[in-house]
Order: C-alpha cells, then structure tokens, then sequence
C-alpha cells in the first residue's frame, strides 16, 4: 500500500537495519583498525619492485644488462654495470638506483627480465621523512632473498625455483656432453 | 525553583541542622535557590551537548557500517575534549571591515538566548527552574528572538554570500515557526479540555500534569490521541527546521555557494555557533518530549518517595529516543533545495495544522469516543490526501522503463 | 574575501532592464576546489536571482599530457597510463587501448581471455556505477550514507582485482593478445561470491533510494535533455540512453563475446536526472546477469595469443580507431603507425566524460543554482579522463 512519506519511512527502516546490524553482523562493521589489524593481501599484491639473490648477496640473478632500465614506462631506474680494472665488464651492476616516487608500480620491468632478477614487494609502508634523497632506493635495500620472495609469494616463487632449475639442468647436461639438443626439447627464447 | 525555597525553608525551620546554622535571612535562602537550579541546567546540559556531539558521530558512523571515533578516551568518550581543546586554541578572525560589535556578540546571543528555554523544561516532577504560567508562550517568543542572532552572524561578516545564507535561512526557521506553533495550539485545547471548569494554562507543567492517569501513565499521552499524532509528526518537522537538522539543513551544509552565516568564523565563536543549534534541538526535543510524550510521565511516577527519581529517568529516556531519530533522519535523508522548504511550509505544514485543530474540536465536541475518533480519523486522512493529490508525491513516482529491443 | 567582493563588482555584470526594477545578475564561480569534489572543475555561473541564465565549464586542472606521453613510449609502455585515464574504471580503458591496437596489428584474442575480459570489465561497471549514484545522494546532502553502503560492495570487487592483477585501482591488466595474469579457483570463487550477493545489496539500496520523495523532488524534471540534443551533441553512455538514444556499443560492434550473451539495454524517456540515476541501477541488475553467463561459461585455454612479444612488439603501418562500450559512455582510440611501427605516431582518446560535459549549459539553464550541482553529479565525471 503505498502512500505519501512511505519512501522517505522506507529508507529509514534500512538505516535502522543497518545500525542494529553493526553489532550483530560481521559484513555490516567493515572497519580495521590498522596499524593494530592488518587485511592480509592476495598474493600478487605489488608495490616497488626489488632484487633477488640465490643465498648470499654477491649471488645476486641481475646482470645489468639494462633491459627493465629501456622498457620502464616512467624511466625510473638507473643501471651502471660494474667493471673490473682492465674495464671488462662484470655481470653484475655497480650501480642500480630505483626512484620509488617516481615508479608507477606497473610491473613491466618484471615482465621483461629475462633472468627472473626483479620482483615486485608488497611492502606499502614506505613513509620517509623527505621527500627527495630519501625515496631513492640504492642497490643495498633493493636485495632481498629468496626465501623472502618465497615468503611473500609462494606459488610464484616455486615456479621461477622450478624454471631456473630445469634451465640450469640443461646447461649443465650441453656442457657435459657437447651434443646437439634431442629432439623434442624447445630452445630458449627470451 | 519553588520547591527548592520551600525546602530550604523547610530545612531551617523544622530540622536540626537549620537550626544549629541560626538565622539565615530568607532572601540567601531565595537566592541559592535560584542559582542552584541555573547551575544545575548549565551543567547538565552543556555536558548533554558535548556528550551528544560523541553520540551523534558513532551513531553516524554504525549507520554507515563504520566505527565512530574509538582512540581518544574508552571508545572515544574524550573526544568532545579534545574536539573542545582544538576549537579553543584556534585562531580568532575577524573580517577587516566587520561590524566588530555585531561580530563579537551574534555567537554569544546564538548561545544565551536558547538556554533560556530549558528554564522553563520540565525535566522531572517538581523539577523545573521556573513554573511560569505562560511557558509555551515564552518558548515560542524566545525560539524565534534566536532568529536575530543569526541575522547578526550573517550581517556582521560583511560578506554578500553569508548574508544570501543568513537571510535563507531566516526564512527557514521563521516560516517554519507558524505550523510548529499551531501544532501546539492543538495541545494547549486540550490542556484545557481537560482542565477544571474548562480553564487551560500555558503552563509546561500543566500540560505534563494534563497527559496522568491512565494506564500506568501512559495511555493519557497526546501522541495516542489522531489528533495528537498529527500534531506530533508536525512539531518534529518543525523542530527540525528550527534546529537546521537535515533534511532541512541549508544554513549549516549549503554545498553549493553559500556557506551559510557562520562562513566567517573561526575558532571558539563557531563552536559557540554550534553549541547554540545543538542546544536549541535538545531543547526543542523536550519540548516535543514534554507536550505530546507525556514529559516526565511513565510508569511508577506515582509512588510516594522515588517517584520523582523515576520520572527524571523517564524524561530522559523519552530525550534519548527523540533525538536518536532526529541523528537517524541526518543520516538517512538527503536535503531539500530552498524553495521547495518553503512550498512545504506554507503549502502543505500549514493547511495540515489548521485542520488538526478542526479535528481536534470535533473531536471533543462528539464526545471524545468512538465516533469522535472516527470523524476526526476520516477528516484528517481526507486533509492530508487532497492536499498530497496533485502535489509532489502523486507528480513523481516510480517510473517504468522500456528495454530496447 | 573584499578583494572577492570588488572583484565581482567590477567584473563586468550585466544589468537586465526586465521589468520595472532594475535587476543585476551576479557572476560565480564553483570551484576548482568542490565541496562535492568530482575532481578539480570550475563553473563559472551568472545566476539572475536563484536561477542560471549562463554556465561556462573550465576544465584543465588535471592536465597530464597523456597523448604527447604516448607518442614517446612503446605500445605496451603506455597501457599504464591508460589505467589512469579515468582512475575508477582502469580495466575499461586497458580494453579499449588493448582493442585498438589488436584492430591495427590484426592480432586474435583467444576465447578464455575473452571471457575473462567480459568479467573483468562488468565487474567494473558495477562498481562503477554503485560509486556514481553514491556521489549524486553526497551532492544532495544525504551526509555519505550511500557513498559508504556503496564503497563497501566496491571494496569486495577491488580486492578481487588486487588478487588478481596486483593492484586495486591501476591494474594494468589487459596486454595484446589477451590478459596477464590468469584466473584461479580461488578468484572465480570471490567472484561468484560477489555476484551471488550483489541483488541482495542493489535491493537494499533502491529500498533507500528510489521511492524516497526528497529525491524524487530534487530529481525528477531537472536537467532534461532532449533527445535530438543529445543526438546532436554526440552524447554517449547512460546519458544519451537515459534520453531515449538506442546506442550501446556491446550491441552494435559486438566486440568480446557480447554477441553471444544474452543481455537488455534499458532506455528512459524523459532524460531528466531521475532517469539518469535509475538507468545506472537496471545497468547494473544487467550486468550481473551478464557476470552469471560468463562465469557458468568460462572455457579453458590460453589466455594470451602466442606469438605477441613482449619485447620490440611493432604495429604494421596504417590507422585505426577501436571503441568500448565504458560504464561512462564510448571510449575510443585513434592510433596511427607510421612504418616503423615502433611507437604511435599520433595517439588520440576520445573521452566520453569531456563530451558529455559539453552540454551541461543546456542542462542547467532554468534551473536553480542547487540544481548545477546534482546535475553535474548526474552526468558522472571523473576529472582524469576529462582533462587526460
């Protein structure tokens, strides 16, 4: 039965469901109470990016060969790779500088590597009290291990363990025996 | 106030410790009996309005499926004090060009002059500051000399803005104040209906007295009676009007140019500014409280010596649930634009509150049983029907759509 | 506020000789900085009394240079800055960018990504348009209630789009060829879960909304927009199809797998900004229907055509224009490849919030300066993609 002032009783029979329901039902409270309570994030949760080593620091997979440096959209990484004395160049960067106020977080250097070296974090709390020398991250806080990439991402990190693995099994096996590759088996792309 | 002296009188003529004080003159005595009661209001309620501003925020906040303030204080209870604290060390500006005088005194007026009301709000039995015999009189008079403060407010910026917003929103309170005083006339009929020898008072205490007996108190209450209801619905538009509440809030949140007459502002005079609305929608939710709930009245009122004890927490659960909807209709109803607030006023409040009255005399005059229910019933359904026919509600509505094929 | 005051004194108002007293009109500007923020937006209104007699729209404020940016970056370079085009709906314009330059490279998307991007994207139109009806109630005053009901089903939706792609409003999703990341079981099922629940919540929602008078009051008969105008000014999205316009780009193009689900299109009469507002809701109640379909039909398969690279990804030369069908209206791209094919040398949006802003005078001449506002939150801009 409807009759003039029932739409403006309706909306208030809703709130009142509403407020009785903030106490009762879990979905209709949907506050955490951060930094007590943190909302655990998804696995492929991304913020800045960050460099991987096998076991020890100098084992680092990044071999400046400057390929995230051309592809990132804002230009925010800076590579110089190291030399020795005689000016060879070592595979591994002196220098690697990410801008992380001007990083957009889009992944894209992760996408390209082709030595699985780079990854995104998930770590947001990046407050620094400056706001120009402070937020460039330097080659010493970029490295992380691998187990704290196993740690933030399982699934993804087993699958890069596995890949690298089945690659370096292949190298070691056309380094044994110098014959061609059987039949069957894909050669790498990059 | 009155029973106050009498019982001071009675103090220290009759029992022990008046006469081991020796003599008082009565005028002391007449004295603290008036300030105590000043005090006590002053207290009470000021500490109401801090109290209220953590209710209406954690209220707001369980509508909209979120948790109030919770850090300053258990549960956030501090936090009117350091909302107070803020407001208190920010800084005072006044406009260069100002009326200084007029900018100076519009917040303090804003403040005063609604605190005259709740001397004259019966809180409980025989606990009121002044019983005066004009009372309703005296709470319309002093509603609407509240009006002139916000004009000062608004005229005193020297801001053409505020003053387009101070003078809308006189409009608002003013023309709002003609149905909110007619729904009352209705009251006071029956006030007097029920009075001896059909003589009335304007009394607010007389109008709670008037609503007793019954079944335990409760079924003598006006807002049982059709004419009652009406006047009820009525008196809480109006006192949402008057205090500015949405929806009908364009002097506080007018989102569009103007930001109303306390544009020019800051620090401790707009915390005086909001002070005064908050004061005069607790007030004004008394009065709502005290002419069509039964004030003070509720079951075990009666008794001998707890009695009054019991109609303090009567009146003041009833002030709860009033105000409890006045937040819940902030939260839940968007605002009205300003001539459609007045086109509700004077096109539909105020033909509503004349034939309330009409009912209300046929009412009585057919007895006051089953068939004066039924006629007053039919002619305010009737009223209320031909005057939303052709009206906005029957206009607009729900419309159907097509689908494209 | 006196620098303000002679500012408007001496600014050239008008005095209108209508009638016996002479009148002033009073010139004012709303805004860049909105008490019902859409974003940095001025109008600069002349009111006569309480009604609007001009309104010029400045935008600008946001400008980002976003198609000079372009034609200085690779392909896939710029699909991150289409996220942030219209910061609400990023998958909708990684869609949009992704099928234009699939239309030029003559790349074909596999049948499982496909369908992953019909999810994805109506997904999107629902939290799209919860937000847009949740910001129209703020501007009428009703003190964020809707805005808070609606975030918290949008919180649901973004936190599947951080499961799967990353990141909650800049997902960066879509590449040429198809999608990123693939979906799980544990996404399907968050994303059955949302559409299982979403009835429930629109129910509750229009319980609040639709029938209430003072909407209905400040709503209906404000701002119409006539059908030949809207026709006229290229209008697209909910506002041409709340004015009668028959024109939704799923229906006409097809692209995707529209053609194959089974979906109305809903239409108003009279275009005011009541129709407005409820031809978003029945888009809504379609689109869950559409998320029904896609999710029991999901195939299996790739999800991004093989022989697109990553890397040195060319463009044969030639131009092309692709369009969708965003929860705001039509979003297109004019790309053109010179031979190299490297980068685009020309890249164009055509931004349906811009356009649809360009009427806004005609909507608003009549009405009261309240109206302005409400009308302005009922064409349903975000300012990113207005001034990209």
């Amino acid at each position: 039965m409807k009759f003039p002032g029932k739409g403006l009783l309706d909306g208030v029979f809703v709130t009142i469901r509403n407020f009785v329901g903030s106490y009762f039902e879990k979905d209709r409270l949907v506050t955490v109470q951060y930094p007590e309570e943190r909302v655990s994030l998804p696995e492929n949760s991304r913020t800045f990016p960050f460099l991987v080593y096998d076991d020890e620091p100098d084992k680092m997979r990044c071999t400046a060969c400057k390929i995230c440096e051309a592809e990132c959209p804002p230009q925010c990484i800076y590579i110089v790779m190291d030399r020795d004395e005689k000016g060879k160049p070592l595979q591994h960067p002196k220098v690697f500088d990410i801008d992380i106020s001007v990083c957009m977080q889009c992944q894209i250097c992760v996408e390209v590597c082709p030595f699985d070296a780079i990854k995104m974090d998930n770590d947001y709390e990046k407050s620094r009290y400056g706001r120009f020398d402070e937020l460039m991250e330097h080659l010493p806080d970029l490295l992380k291990s691998n187990e704290y990439y196993h740690k933030i991402k399982p699934i993804e990190a087993t699958a890069v363990d596995a890949k690298l693995q089945a690659a370096a099994e292949r190298k070691a096996k056309k380094l044994v025996s110098p014959a061609p590759p059987a039949p069957g088996t894909t050669p790498e792309t990059d | 106030m009155e029973t106050l002296y009498q019982l001071l009188i009675s103090i220290k003529t009759d029992t022990p410790i008046g006469r081991w004080l020796g003599p008082v003159p009565d005028w002391w005595l007449r004295a603290v009996a008036i300030v105590v009661p000043v005090v006590l209001i002053l207290a009470v309620f000021l500490t109401l309005f801090a109290f209220l501003t953590w209710v209406e925020r954690k209220t707001l906040g369980r509508i909209q499926n979120r948790l109030g303030p919770n850090r300053v204080g258990p549960i956030g209870l501090f936090q009117p004090i350091a909302d107070g604290l803020k407001i208190l060390l920010k800084e005072d500006i006044v406009p260069r060009g100002a009326d200084a005088l007029c900018h100076f005194l519009a917040p303090v007026l804003f403040l005063t002059v609604p605190l005259m009301l709740f001397s004259v709000l019966p809180i409980g039995r025989g606990l009121i500051a002044v019983d005066l015999n004009i009372g309703i009189l005296f709470v319309f008079a002093v509603g609407a000399a509240s009006v002139l403060a916000l004009f000062m407010g608004g005229w005193a910026s020297r801001n053409k803005f505020s003053l387009l917003g101070a003078m809308r929103s006189m409009a608002q309170i003013v023309s709002y104040e003609v149905p909110t005083v007619l729904a009352a006339v209705v009251v006071l009929m029956a006030v007097s209906a029920a009075g001896k020898h059909g003589v009335g008072s304007l009394s607010t205490v007389s109008i709670v007295e008037a609503q007793a007996g019954g079944w335990v108190n409760v079924s003598g209450w006006f807002i049982f009676q059709p004419w009652g209801l009406v006047g009820f619905i009525l008196f809480f538009i109006g006192t949402l009007a008057e205090s500015a509440r949405t929806p009908f809030d364009l002097p506080e949140a007018e989102s569009e140019i103007v930001a109303g007459y306390h544009t020019e502002y800051s620090g401790f005079k707009f915390a005086l500014f909001q002070m005064g609305e908050y004061l005069v929608m607790i007030a004004m939710s008394g009065f709502t409280v005290t002419m069509f709930l039964g004030g003070y009245l509720g079951p075990g009122v009666d008794l001998p010596r707890m009695g009054w004890l019991l109609s303090i927490f009567w009146f003041f659960a009833k002030l709860a649930v009033m105000i409890f909807i006045v937040i819940l209709a902030r939260g839940t109803w968007p605002r009205v634009r300003v001539d459609q607030l007045m086109g509700f006023a004077w096109k539909m409040l105020l033909p509503m509150a004349l034939v309330n009255i009409v009912a209300f005399g046929l009412w009585f005059y057919l007895g006051s049983g089953p068939m004066g229910w039924a006629v007053s019933v039919a002619l305010l359904i009737a009223a209320f029907a031909l005057l939303t026919l052709g009206g906005t509600s029957t206009r607009l509505g729900k419309r159907t759509y097509r689908y494209s094929s | 506020m006196i620098q303000a005051q002679s500012a408007i004194e001496s600014s050239g108002v008008t005095p209108s000789t209508a009638g016996i007293i002479e009148t002033q009109t009073l010139e004012v500007s709303i805004g860049p900085q909105h008490p019902s923020t859409h974003g940095v937006f001025r109008m600069d209104v002349v009111i006569d009394g309480e009604v609007v007699v001009k309104l010029k729209p400045v935008m600008g404020y946001l400008h980002r240079n976003h198609e000079q940016l372009a034609e200085k970056m690779t392909w896939l370079d710029s699909m991150p800055y289409t996220d942030r085009l219209d910061y609400f709906n990023s998958m909708a314009n990684n869609w949009a960018y992704a099928l234009s330059v699939e239309k030029l490279a003559g790349i074909k998307v596999p049948e499982r990504a496909e369908y992953i991007r019909v999810i994805v994207a109506e997904l999107t139109r629902l939290l799209n348009h919860t937000v847009a009806i949740g910001f129209l109630l703020n501007d009428m005053g009703a003190w964020f209630t809707p805005v808070l009901y609606a975030f918290r089903e949008r919180e649901k939706i973004v936190d599947l789009f951080e499961a799967v792609s990353g990141s909650r409003m800049m997902c960066n999703y879509y590449r040429f060829g198809g999608v990123r990341v693939d979906f799980d079981e544990k996404m399907l099922a968050m994303a059955r879960d949302i559409v299982e629940r979403y009835p429930q919540f629109l129910d509750e929602f229009e319980k609040l909304l639709t029938e209430n008078e003072v909407l209905l009051a400040r709503t209906q008969r404000i701002g119409i927009l006539p059908r030949e105008q809207a026709i006229n000014g290229s209008i697209t999205g909910p506002v041409a199809r709340a004015s009668g316009v028959d024109y939704d780009i799923r229906k006409v193009d097809k692209y995707g797998v529209y053609g194959g689900l089974d979906f109305r299109v809903p239409l108003g009469e009279v275009g005011d900004t009541y129709d407005r507002y409820y031809i978003r809701i029945l888009e809504m109640r379609e689109a869950i229907k559409i998320l029904q379909q896609a999710l029991c039909g999901l195939p299996s398969g790739p999800i991004i055509a093989p022989e697109v690279k990553l890397r040195n990804f060319r463009v044969p030369a030639g131009d092309g224009y692709g369009r969708i069908e965003t929860p705001k209206g039509e979003l297109g791209f004019y790309l053109v490849a010179d031979e190299t094919g490297k980068m685009p040398y020309r890249y164009h949006v055509r931004p349906p919030c811009f356009i649809n802003l360009t009427l806004l005078e005609d909507m608003c001449l009549g009405h009261k300066l309240a109206d302005t506002v409400v009308i302005l939150g009922s064409i349903d801009i975000v300012l990113g993609e207005v001034d990209r």
